[in-house]
């Protein structure tokens, strides 16, 4: 039988910052969102009402869905693709260095952030141009030019660029905490390298490769940089169809709806990647 | 007598008159307060005859940088502080949300000075107290400025927009028709500056759409410019904004761009890059920007004694050469200051008193003024350009 919490006032003390956090920073912006995609604009100035004209609008428009599907495509295939090269790395630093690599690969993980993500991403443009380091390069060897700006690689790039170093250290975190002794345990009884890693250490670390993947998904889902200034804008994704709502007319009520929208998806796509990182295996 | 016993007989003293201790404290710390709030202002602070007025600007990136406005601060003891926006619909909004008299000088583009004016944000102006009488005739009378008889907006500066392009892949012949973006050499290297007003001008000039204005189409004629621009699309490499547009055309990732002109390649070119700007045959769109006064402005004096100075000819030399992005004169005094103070600058904007120059175009009937769609309505066009985009 289940045993009840009790709410104690020493544990709701503890956990009131959060909790005002959250409603001062998330709820009540997210309330103030769904009531402005009601509002109207006129004269380019928004006037407080209640009309669905903005949702009726969006939803009734091929762009709207297209660039929704589009978006959720490339979040997903960003994910896929950050998962999986991130884990052989996050491996080798958990399993296959000595601690003191690893403090320095976590280091070298970190230091990115140091700088700010917008330039990082333009200075990915120098790399990936047409003529840019990497086709440079590979006219050496006589192959290319290769159109790797203003496209789905070139988007694919700063993904990787903003999550990849997270996911890496996220998966470490977890890879690290798998407990040595099971994984012996498995070696005994004669598993091999391969299904030690798939039915061993990757179910023990599954907490930490699932919130890699969610803060992939997330991250790339709301991302504007990448799309707009390696993809070309072309073609555009949710977060540039909010801009382009924005500029126009001064739509920030339609911009809502768009944002409303994108703020569902990624709570109901979080809420079933947590359930599946914490549901006990049976 | 040890530090220790000193400090208990002080303590004690203390605590036998504590009120009257901390009332002396209060009072000697008041007196010097006071004292110091009478006196360091007259040390310290220079005169407030000296400190430098505010005028606040709103405008497009450029216009209250040191290269554009140091001299006329100097001149006049004046701090200008500048907000600057990111297009028409922005500048509206930007003004929406301040209180009136924020802002003491509005620039904008001629086609929202007519919304400007509709929302009560600017003031109606006197000709007579502007450098009117030194305009080309094309702009002494410029509609987008004037409601009726009351002129609302005073113009600084003009271009063109028609094709820029790479002129290692194009040559100036080629680019002279709007046609070219759909060769076969061009796939996938056309940009676009990302704001459908100035793209779709151009390609409803392709069209045939010059008269009375490509802006000013019937439906079937707009049904025919969706067709013409969604046809564009295989050729397009991206759309950009101002810093992607110039790093598209700098890098040699985009070669060729509708809707947009010297106030871009002009920039481009001085980092050494292969690229130019021409009118198409077909005709160009006209963009310019002008001054109002914002209503309720407390500096109306002194944001016109800028007006004067931004239109003369000093002001002209620095306007043409604007280090954001340079743009044409329409005074005839700031062609004559521009000739004397940087002759080839003149003859790249072709502002010259001899042979061709950038009026003729107008006086042609080439250009034409960029305008919000006069049939259709704005949102029609700007949901187009997202369909475009998604396309």
């Amino acid at each position: 039988m289940k045993q009840r919490r009790q709410v104690t006032l020493y544990g709701l003390t503890w956990s009131m910052p959060i909790v005002v956090w959250q409603l001062i920073f998330f709820v009540f912006p997210l309330i103030f969102l769904l009531l402005i995609s009601f509002w109207l604009v006129k004269n380019y100035r928004m006037v407080p009402g209640f009309d669905t004209v903005n949702w009726v609008k969006m939803f009734s428009k091929g762009y709207f869905w297209d660039a929704y599907w589009r978006t959720l495509g490339y979040a997903g295939v960003a994910t896929i693709v950050t998962s999986i090269l991130a884990f052989p790395c996050a491996f080798a630093l958990a399993f296959k260095v000595s601690p003191k690599v690893r403090r320095w690969a976590l280091f070298f993980l970190i230091v990115p952030f140091f700088t700010s993500y917008l330039v990082r991403t333009y200075s990915w443009q120098i790399f990936l141009n047409d003529n840019g380091i990497f086709n440079t390069l590979f006219a050496l060897i006589g192959l290319g030019p290769f159109q790797l700006l203003n496209n789905f690689f070139g988007t694919l790039v700063g993904y990787l660029t903003l999550c990849l170093p997270l996911v890496v250290v996220l998966q470490l975190i977890s890879l690290a905490n798998v407990d040595r002794t099971l994984v012996e345990a498995a070696h005994n009884l004669g598993c091999g390298r391969l299904r030690t890693v798939f039915q061993v250490i990757v179910p023990l670390a599954k907490i930490g490769i699932i919130l890699g993947a969610v803060f992939t998904f997330i991250l790339a889902f709301g991302d504007f940089v990448s799309p707009y200034y390696l993809g070309g804008s072309k073609p555009p994704t949710l977060s540039i169809l909010i801009i382009d709502t924005t500029k126009s007319g001064q739509q920030w009520p339609r911009a809502a709806v768009v944002a409303v929208v994108m703020i569902l998806t990624l709570l109901t796509i979080m809420f079933a990647a947590v359930g599946a990182a914490y549901r006990k295996r049976t | 007598m040890t530090d220790i016993k000193k400090h208990k007989d002080r303590s004690v003293a203390q605590t036998a008159q504590p009120d009257a201790g901390r009332r002396k404290i209060i009072k000697g710390a008041g007196a010097i307060t006071a004292a110091s709030a009478l006196s360091v202002p007259m040390i310290l602070v220079p005169p407030r005859a000296n400190a430098a007025t505010e005028l606040n600007m709103i405008a497009w990136y450029g216009h209250g940088e040191p290269d554009m406005v140091e001299e006329f601060e100097a001149m006049h003891n004046v701090k200008i502080k500048a907000k600057y926006y990111a297009g028409g619909d922005n500048m509206l909004a930007l003004i929406s949300q301040s209180p009136p008299g924020t802002y003491d000088l509005i620039l904008s583009d001629g086609e929202f000075v007519k919304l400007l004016k509709e929302a009560g944000y600017i003031d109606p102006m006197d000709p007579n107290e502007y450098n009117m009488g030194d305009l080309y005739d094309e702009y002494s009378h410029f509609d987008a400025h004037w409601m009726g008889d009351t002129l609302y907006s005073v113009i600084v500066r003009f271009g063109y927009l028609g094709v820029s392009f790479n002129t290692d892949i194009i040559s100036h012949e080629e680019a002279s028709d709007y046609n070219i973006l759909w060769d076969s050499k061009l796939k996938g290297k056309v940009g676009h500056f990302d704001w459908h007003l100035p793209n779709l001008g151009c390609l409803s000039l392709r069209d045939g759409n010059d008269k009375p204005s490509p802006f000013d189409i019937s439906s079937a004629e707009w049904s025919k410019l969706q067709e013409t621009t969604l046809s564009l699309k295989p050729q397009v490499g991206g759309y950009f904004d101002y810093g992607g547009t110039f790093a598209s055309l700098k890098n040699g990732e985009i070669y060729a761009m509708c809707g947009i002109g010297d106030w871009i390649t002009g920039v481009v070119r001085k980092d050494g890059s292969p690229v130019d700007s021409v009118i198409p045959k077909q005709g160009g769109i006209q963009w310019t920007e002008s001054y109002s006064i914002g209503k309720g402005s407390k500096k109306q004096d002194l944001a016109k004694e800028f007006i004067r100075y931004i239109t003369s000819p000093k002001g002209q030399v620095r306007s043409i050469q604007m280090a954001a992005y340079p743009g044409m004169s329409p005074y005839k005094s700031g062609w004559k200051a521009i000739n004397e103070a940087n002759p080839e600058e003149a003859k790249r904007q072709r502002m010259t008193f001899d042979g061709p120059n950038c009026i003729d175009d107008l006086r042609e009937g080439r250009i034409h003024f960029r305008q919000t769609p006069v049939r259709q309505s704005l949102e029609d066009w700007n949901d187009f350009w997202s369909e475009y985009k998604n396309a």
